[in-house]
């Protein structure tokens, strides 16, 4: 099962059409949170809002989670050790409020922590491996990090 | 008696990176939360909670509002140290913390790849530390120890 996930603010229908377009060449079920814009997928349905523990199950059931590069998602996949396709949304075309999510793919690309792609060629290609999961992460920050905050908030005290 | 730290962040990726860095500090600190929306109370239960004006530099003006709010929120939690990974309403806070002659932090987005952001840049000319995460954007005075992802 493919979990695709786009967040809860605004849809995301120019990946929901070409996914759309891709699953019928695909033999698994495509489930799909995402909020209803103009167009209706006919291979799969849209869920509009996922409760957060029947996320957690979906999520941990799918083979393969293709999301938007919302940072939120992003982190779950990696800590949920699952292969992880982001597909950015683009804010000049109106589908978010600013590129950060041209920003995060770009810097997940660079870490290569996910598998990353900006138009139907490259998500079709995708789909049709048998993707890995790149990376693992745990709960917290670097504990380099956050022991270098605590020394400087402790520091001088 | 432990010390207090207040941790602020915009709702959406900042207040995930915040929460990465946050918790483990929990351990150390009195963690006092500090966002845009009112859910996010929510994901920090048990911990104080303060709604903070958002805005950004397409209603600039409202950062006034949200200065003296947040002058209000740090005059009556009187936190030890403030820590923010942004965005504007961070940037703000921080700013307010320094007036009032806290400890403050900026620790910039991790989608920040190849420079800081314009607020990183804004609150370095003030604030007691800057973080990057980010290796090869340290300098003498921005410090790179690691990042949200661990």
């Amino acid at each position: 099962m493919i979990f695709v996930t786009i967040g809860t603010q605004i849809p995301f229908d120019r990946l929901i059409e070409i996914l759309d377009r891709i699953a019928p060449e695909l033999d698994e079920e495509i489930y799909a949170q995402a909020l209803r814009g103009k167009y209706k997928p006919k291979h799969f349905k849209l869920i509009d809002f996922i409760e957060p523990d029947e996320f957690e199950k979906v999520f941990a059931q799918a083979r393969l989670i293709v999301a938007h590069a919302g940072m939120g998602t992003i982190l779950s996949a990696l800590r949920n050790s699952k292969p992880l396709v982001i597909f950015p949304r683009i804010a000049s075309i109106g589908e978010h409020r600013n590129e950060h999510q041209r920003a995060t793919a770009l810097m997940i690309k660079e870490k290569n922590y996910a598998y990353v792609a900006t138009n139907e060629k490259e998500l079709r290609e995708l789909l049709h491996m048998d993707l890995r999961p790149l990376k693992k992460i745990g709960e917290f920050a670097s504990e380099s990090l956050v022991k270098s905050l605590k020394d400087f908030i402790d520091f001088n005290v | 008696m432990k010390r207090k730290v207040m941790a602020v962040a915009s709702i959406g990726g900042h207040w995930i990176q915040l929460q990465r860095i946050a918790r483990p500090l929990e351990e150390y600190y009195e963690m006092v939360y500090v966002s845009t929306r009112p859910k996010c109370a929510a994901m920090v239960e048990g911990k104080n909670y303060y709604l903070a004006t958002d805005f950004s530099r397409s209603n600039a003006w409202k950062l006034i509002p949200a200065f003296f709010r947040q002058l209000n929120i740090i005059r009556k939690e009187k936190p030890d140290a403030i820590i923010t990974t942004g965005a504007a309403p961070g940037l703000i806070c921080v700013f307010a913390g320094w007036l009032l002659r806290r400890k403050t932090i900026w620790i910039d987005s991790i989608a920040n790849v190849n420079h800081l952001s314009l607020s990183g840049r804004i609150a370095a000319l003030f604030v007691s530390r800057v973080y990057t995460q980010w290796q090869h954007l340290a300098t003498a005075k921005i410090h790179y120890s690691g990042d949200i992802f661990g």
